[in-house]
């Protein structure tokens, strides 16, 4: 259980992260280090140079800009749960981020590196693709932006180039009458969801939120109506979770069908 | 190797290590300050919590070499003169601990968590232990030792 040897490198700006970056191609970037961390612990990621984000100023700020709350990839999941601003402008993003493994875990790992870390139960990979958040990224050709929906490959596989590195994600804000739930079922606190279920009504459409379910976050947004019983049964059949002997697909399918239904309930009855 | 600077409960320590090494192993080995134990190493147990510049955090999900320029506090910190604190006196009346081996890091994560949130219902409480295993499974106690640390009454 201790990580094989590895250079580390600690960059005090962006500029100097991108180059280390595309000088070593097999380097793992690391900023709170709660997954990344575990892995190479148990060695199953071995990586020959490590470069630490932690040194880089400012790259954690809340702020607002127009319909968007931006935030810098390296605010950790405690300070996005429970940000006035997230709270406010961004219910379920703070509500699911609240969600996250522990209060000491949620203390280092961050934003950026949960997405970038793509797990496809996570919390903030089916948040941002359930609200349509664009995640900004640097790397030696310039800036871009890549919408949630385009950002999440399979499991733990993204869009980002080898030489990107996640800059901030934009948020956007929830719209007047708009209401979201978050819900997510685990055998024990803190663990991964098996199935998670992030859904937003707005002007009496649903749009649903599934992480656990495929290999990444699913989302749906094509529905007759919002009874939330035939609702739940449409994205069960929609959904095409894989055999695992620890968790039978049919397993995962029930809970798709109970967590959605209980979602959309949660939604419809809030105010 | 390299050469850290390390600041631990307010002292310096000069440490050779490789950047591998872990947090925890380096504040038991070379700081020679054992009352971080080691439980998974992976994170989920909890019992290596210190604090970072205050904040409750996984000593064996953290490199040493991360830490220079930071403050860590170890449970070590936590007793003034020998004078418990508040969280550890309740422990300590209300039974809070069996073997011990996990209290280390319940102190850590709960002397933070209170100074945050310093009136916490039962299920806050609760919520926030999740994070730290009890092989023995005293839990109930140990939620009334922080519920009475907190001023409430339990």
């Amino acid at each position: 259980m201790k990580p094989a040897p590895f250079r580390y490198h600690r960059p005090e700006s962006l500029g100097d992260a991108l180059a280390l970056l595309s000088e070593n191609p097999d380097a793992k970037v690391i900023a709170g280090g709660q997954s990344l961390g575990p892995m190479m612990n148990m060695r199953l990621v071995t990586p020959a140079e490590l470069i630490d984000l932690n040194a880089i100023a400012g790259m954690d700020a809340i702020s607002e800009s127009g319909n968007f709350v931006e935030i810098g990839a390296l605010a950790c999941h405690h300070a996005v749960a429970s940000s006035s601003l997230v709270k406010t402008r961004c219910p379920l993003l703070a509500e699911a981020a609240g969600t996250i493994g522990h209060y000491a875990i949620r203390m280092r790992g961050t934003l950026g590196g949960s997405l970038a870390h793509a797990d496809p139960a996570a919390q903030l990979p089916l948040v941002a693709s359930t609200l349509g958040a664009e995640i900004v990224v640097a790397g030696k050709r310039g800036a871009r932006r890549i919408a949630a929906r385009d950002f999440f490959v399979s499991l733990m596989t993204t869009a980002l180039s080898p030489d990107e590195i996640i800059v901030a994600v934009r948020f956007p804000k929830v719209a007047p009458g708009e209401r979201h739930a978050y819900v997510q079922f685990s055998r024990r606190s803190g663990d991964f969801a098996i199935v998670a279920v992030a859904c937003v009504l707005f002007d009496k459409k649903l749009r649903i939120g599934i992480g656990g379910a495929e290999d990444k976050p699913l989302v749906f947004d094509d529905f007759r109506s919002i009874d939330p019983v035939s609702l739940a049964k449409s994205v069960r059949d929609a959904v095409n979770p894989a055999e695992n002997p620890r968790v039978p697909a049919v397993f995962r399918k029930e809970l798709v069908e109970v967590l959605t239904r209980r979602a959309v309930q949660k939604c419809l009855s809030s105010s | 190797m390299l050469e850290l600077e390390l600041k631990v409960n307010g002292e310096r320590y000069a440490v050779r290590a490789e950047p591998r090494k872990l947090l925890s192993d380096v504040l038991r080995e070379d700081c020679r300050l054992t009352g971080t134990h080691v439980g998974c190493e992976h994170g989920v147990c909890g019992a290596c919590t210190v604090l970072v510049d205050g904040r409750p955090s996984r000593a064996c999900l953290i490199y040493a070499v991360q830490m220079q320029g930071h403050d860590v506090t170890t449970i070590e910190a936590v007793a003034k003169d020998g004078e418990l604190s508040p969280l550890q006196q309740a422990l300590h009346e209300a039974h809070g601990l069996q073997c011990g081996f996990c209290t280390a890091g319940i102190v850590m994560t709960f002397e933070a968590y209170l100074k945050e949130n310093p009136h916490p219902t039962e299920e806050e409480v609760r919520e926030v232990l999740s994070g730290n295993l009890c092989r023995c499974t005293g839990y109930h106690n140990i939620v009334r030792a922080i519920l009475r640390a907190s001023g409430a009454t339990a």
